[in-house]
């Protein structure tokens, strides 16, 4: 197998005396969906905060095509090709879809310290905003202001900003979160797609999308990982369905 | 559409009724709208900051006042200073010490950038209130207005107080245009997504601290080009031209004009300095002098339009075209 385009050393993040993401390594390869799963708190969107440099971790590393980026500035790791999407809808309300996806596909520009060219005048980012836009199936509402999208548009917004900015590595934090099954298949289907050029880590609580879509499984617990393999061996696995799938199904 | 056309008469209309006031108007009036477009491009430097791009200075004055000093520093005794060499200094010493400033100051967001740009501009006012470099607490005069002679022609006069009102004229309109574009620009998108969301904006890969320093660092320069002219109309410089006084007042008309709007930001310090001096004028009522007690007033209008003008006085225009039937949605400025 070809090298790992993003990997993760012992990577640990404590706050204060609660270590939040414990001992984790992992890596994720392009042509690959890796989805991590977990009970709530087990430290899924935290290792996603670590990864995109929202979060600096305690100790460990994060090696990135074998550089460590470790503590680097969400900002830095953004411009290397990591792209993130958040679990708490995070869009720019007032603007509209359109805008929203402009800006992004913006800062892929060398800079944006030009203070004279009226922003419309830059095609290449308009056509890039609006290919992200078609891609997530959002073009017909292009203009419309991102406060009076559906929960469902925003959600699919959220995505299309993120690829915008032309990632390499998606990190996608629970991407279908309330979402109808309509929109759920359709992203699914997109996610399906991307995977053929992107490395991808999935967080995703919709158990039916993670079995479809995952080429690996990490099962992390307290922080910790709990179990790391291919869907049919996390299946199987006993400690996972103790710990999680188990009582999952005991509360449904 | 219709709005925007709206908007565009009732702005070239104001433009016009600017340009044709020193035909009638007394010396008085002439150097009372004088001072009231400088404080309109010096809130307009302030809204660049509170209404785009969502940092909310308190210490703005400091450039304004020290590019005051800066023309009493090159216009020594009854020397007057060369407009085209004392001007560009003026305005690069407030642009410096904005740099130097907004560093510091621009880690901090909310309140605790509203209390640190504060307490650094009184740091500014100390420095020239507590030594002696220029006149200390009793300010310094600055004898000579500025010569705006090339090569021994003068295009025009400061001396004289109507080509100084078409001087200030044609600044106002230069910085309102240049800010338009600069808003509409690449660099513009990128303030105010920070006002929006900065967090993501920094994770779209946009290096928000650089951004919000250059944006600061031209709010100083702009706010330093009005110190500059009302420090040469006035031609006394004192420490409260740098005060925390002269910061609030300008925020003051930011706010009451509409935050985020280059016209909200004009018309609020035309509105400010009109009420001022109406109050100021009320007559004497059964032998007390109301006038006397403008602030009073003037405290109450504020908080009567805050409370009911969330969107300042251009608010006001916004309600009227929403009231009229038959009109579209408001337009976006």
């Amino acid at each position: 197998m070809t090298e790992a385009v993003l990997r993760t050393e012992r990577l640990t993040k404590h706050f204060g005396g609660l270590a939040a993401v414990n001992d984790v390594s992992l890596d994720f390869f392009t042509d690959q969906i890796h989805a991590l799963i977990g009970p709530n708190g087990a430290g899924k969107t935290t290792l996603a905060n670590l990864l995109s440099g929202d979060l600096a971790p305690t100790s460990g590393g994060i090696y990135l095509d074998g550089e460590d980026i470790a503590g680097l500035s969400a900002e830095r790791i953004s411009q290397r090709g990591v792209g993130r999407s958040y679990q708490k809808t995070n869009i720019f309300l007032p603007f509209t879809a359109f805008e929203n996806c402009r800006l992004a596909a913006q800062s892929r520009l060398p800079s944006s310290m030009r203070f004279t060219r009226p922003a419309p005048r830059y095609e290449e980012v308009s056509r890039e905003a609006l290919r992200a836009l078609a891609e997530v199936g959002l073009d017909h509402r292009a203009e419309v202001p991102a406060a009076t999208l559906s929960h469902g548009e925003q959600r699919q917004l959220e995505i299309a900003m993120t690829l915008a900015t032309r990632p390499r590595i998606l990190l996608l934090d629970e991407p279908l979160a309330g979402m109808g099954s309509e929109e759920s298949a359709r992203m699914v289907e997109l996610l399906q797609r991307l995977k053929r050029a992107h490395a991808m880590l999935l967080v995703e609580h919709d158990m039916d999308a993670v079995f479809a879509l995952a080429d690996r499984l990490t099962v992390m617990v307290n922080g910790c990982v709990l179990e790391s393999g291919s869907p049919d061996a996390i299946r199987a696995s006993a400690a996972v369905q103790e710990a999680y799938l188990g009582t999952e199904e005991a509360a449904a | 559409m219709r709005n925007v056309c709206v908007a565009t008469i009732v702005l070239l209309g104001c433009l016009l009724a600017l340009a044709l006031l020193p035909l009638f108007a007394e010396k008085y009036y002439i150097q009372l709208f004088t001072k009231m477009m400088l404080m309109a491009i010096f809130a307009m430097s302030l809204d660049l900051l509170v209404g785009y791009t969502g940092l909310v200075s308190l210490g703005h004055a400091a450039f304004f006042g020290l590019a005051g000093y800066a023309l009493a520093f090159a216009a020594p005794q009854y020397e007057a200073a060369s407009l085209w060499l004392s001007l560009p200094l003026a305005m690069a010493g407030s642009a410096l010490l904005a740099l130097v400033i907004g560093v510091l100051v621009l880690r901090t967001s909310g309140i605790y950038f509203i209390m640190v740009t504060l307490a650094f501009a009184q740091m500014v006012f100390f420095v020239f209130h507590d030594t002696k470099i220029a006149g200390g607490a009793d300010g310094i005069y600055v004898y000579a207005k500025p010569v705006a002679a090339i090569a021994g022609w003068e295009p025009f006069s400061l001396e004289n107080y109507t080509h100084f009102y078409f001087v200030v004229l044609v600044l106002l309109v230069l910085v309102y245009a240049s800010l338009r574009m600069l808003l509409a620009s690449l660099f513009g998108r990128v303030i105010v997504g920070i006002r929006v969301n900065e967090q993501r904006m920094r994770s779209l890969g946009y290096r928000t601290f650089r951004y919000k320093l250059v944006c600061f660092v031209i709010a100083g320069a702009l706010a330093g080009m009005a110190g500059y002219f009302a420090a040469a109309q006035f031609g006394f410089v004192s420490p409260d031209t740098l005060g925390w006084h002269q910061s609030g007042g300008v925020l003051m008309m930011v706010i009451l004009g509409g935050m985020g709007t280059l016209n909200g930001a004009i018309l609020g310090a035309f509105a400010m300095m009109l009420l001022e001096l109406g109050f100021q004028g009320l007559p004497a009522v059964g032998g007390v002098n109301i006038g006397k007690h403008w602030q009073l007033f003037m405290g109450g209008f504020i908080v009567f339009a805050v409370l009911l003008l969330p969107h300042g006085l251009l608010g006001l225009g916004r309600l009227a075209s929403r009231l009229r039937p038959k009109s579209a949605e408001a337009g976006d400025d």
